[in-house]
């Protein structure tokens, strides 16, 4: 879907926030890259999005045209939703931005809520939503305009380990069915092992790509409980161990 | 809050009027110097009509010169927010404007300006209108960068920026500055009132303290200030509730 060559990224200061990145993204996958705070994964995302420009290198769409408007979506660590309107208001807004009234989307708008699980919670404002309804809420934004690419980064970090498992089971059910290609960027093992089809694990500043695990792991109902999860983790914390500077 | 801790207040300045009536009759201190509540009430209920009056041509002042600030505030904030060349234009006169005090270009405004009531708005408004400037200002350009980065990556053009993000997002600064500004613009108004009387017009309350100071009715001059006082208060609650109602309306508040 998209290749990254040599990319790098100096900020204003002087800091490298990674340098020499080569990376393949392949339509469907579900690409998870792991790293420690500061390896420079947020800017990487940021780049993939078209927020930011690298500095070095070059990024590549494989069907040669740049990803339009409603292509991406992006999911903060935040939830990031406009306070004053409702939950329905802030799933349209991409639609909106697109020049898409409310009654021409209804459909589309009341569809996604729905598979986000937020049915009957339409009208209900940011300020009265748990940080879970928030966060799928933001996710529910982030897919209504049917994006070629998903980017997330941090999706979960400041949320509860419960709500937490509940809303890696519903992003991992919705990528099975959908197949929307996903990047995201996470500092958990766990969570990483739980979702990832491939998983980079980036080093610190300046941030590297140091190791590439890929994850046949199977699709049974609890992959929580599976043996296979649990010697996923087991490798990707030697990985992390092998790759990281003491 | 309990109802005694809401009745506390008004407790505390019932027992206030009381020991200051109890002092000015004991120790019979003459009321051109210092009337008790009594006398001044007294002098209220003798000329309330005149007094009445004249708040209302104050406060006619202080709602225009209001209106104008937040218009005028906000206008200039969008400007500084659109263009850096604006807002590099526009700052360093608003902080002349604002730290020039106004009863010393109250008489040129008062010469230039024919219409004596125009006038006095003219002073009030440069007195209320920065609050709103600075507040918007700052709510504009406190626009989450997040937010914007979505709003980018959707193709938003900027007019839909501005009207769908960064004005709600400015909402709650805009009405904490008019809050201020409606203070600031009944100050105004007296400040040029003060001005203007020295020049013959003397519709409004500063006109009645001026008048009570040289005829030595001091009872009339602390009712005119009571009602400057009270007039003050009931703007602040007001604009207060305003924008409480404002903000649960279209606000973050829930």
């Amino acid at each position: 879907m998209l290749r990254l060559t040599g990319a790098g990224r100096r900020f204003v200061n002087g800091t490298i926030a990674f340098a020499d990145i080569d990376m393949r993204i392949d339509a469907g996958e579900f690409v998870v890259l792991l790293g420690p705070s500061g390896c420079g994964k947020s800017t990487l995302l940021r780049l993939l999005a078209g927020l930011d420009v690298p500095d070095t290198g070059t990024i590549v769409w494989n069907d040669g045209t740049p990803p339009a408007p409603g292509d991406i979506g992006f999911v903060f660590q935040d939830a990031t939703l406009l306070p004053w309107a409702s939950a329905e208001q802030n799933v349209h807004l991409p639609l909106r931005l697109a020049g898409k009234s409310f009654s021409e989307t209804r459909n589309e708008v009341r569809a996604t809520i729905a598979q986000l699980g937020l049915a009957g919670f339409e009208d209900a404002k940011p300020a009265s939503l748990s940080g879970g309804m928030k966060m799928r809420v933001s996710i529910a934004r982030a897919l209504v305009s049917r994006p070629r690419l998903l980017l997330m980064d941090e999706p979960f970090a400041a949320l509860d380990e419960f709500t937490r498992h509940r809303l890696q089971d519903d992003l991992h059910a919705l990528w099975r069915e959908a197949r929307t290609t996903v990047v995201f960027v996470t500092h958990s093992i766990y969570e990483t092992a739980y979702l990832a089809s491939r998983i980079l694990v980036m080093t610190p500043r300046p941030g590297r790509i140091a190791a590439e695990i890929p994850c046949p792991l199977p699709d049974p109902a609890d992959r929580r409980t599976d043996p296979a999860y649990a010697s996923l983790t087991a490798q990707v914390t030697e990985t992390l161990r092998a790759v990281m500077p003491a | 809050m309990t109802s005694v801790e809401r009745a506390a207040p008004i407790a505390f300045g019932l027992i206030g009027l009381g020991l200051w009536q109890g002092a000015v009759s004991s120790l019979h201190v003459p009321v051109y110097v210092l009337p008790g509540p009594t006398a001044i009430v007294a002098a209220f209920w003798i000329d309330h009509t005149s007094l009445l009056i004249s708040l209302l041509s104050t406060l006619a002042v202080t709602a225009a010169a209001l209106v104008a600030a937040a218009l005028l505030g906000m206008i200039l904030a969008l400007a500084m927010a659109a263009s850096r060349v604006a807002r590099a234009a526009i700052q360093p006169w608003a902080v002349v404007l604002q730290v020039t005090p106004v009863v010393a270009i109250a008489p040129l405004i008062i010469i230039w300006v024919n219409q004596q009531f125009a006038a006095l708005v003219v002073c009030a408004t440069i007195v209320a209108f920065f609050p709103v400037l600075s507040n918007t200002a700052a709510g504009l350009a406190a626009t989450p960068p997040e937010l914007a980065d979505l709003f980018r990556l959707n193709g938003a053009n900027r007019r839909q920026t501005l009207f769908l993000l960064r004005l709600p997002a400015a909402l709650p600064y805009f009405l904490a500055g008019l809050r201020i500004a409606g203070t600031l613009a009944l100050v105004g108004a007296v400040v040029a009132e003060f001005v203007a009387s020295s020049g013959g017009f003397a519709a409004g309350l500063a006109g009645r303290i001026l008048e009570a100071g040289y005829r030595l009715e001091i009872p009339r001059m602390f009712a005119a200030l009571t009602l400057l006082a009270l007039a003050g208060i009931t703007i602040y609650a007001a604009l207060g509730s305003f924008e409480r109602a404002v903000l649960r309306r279209f606000g973050a508040a829930s």
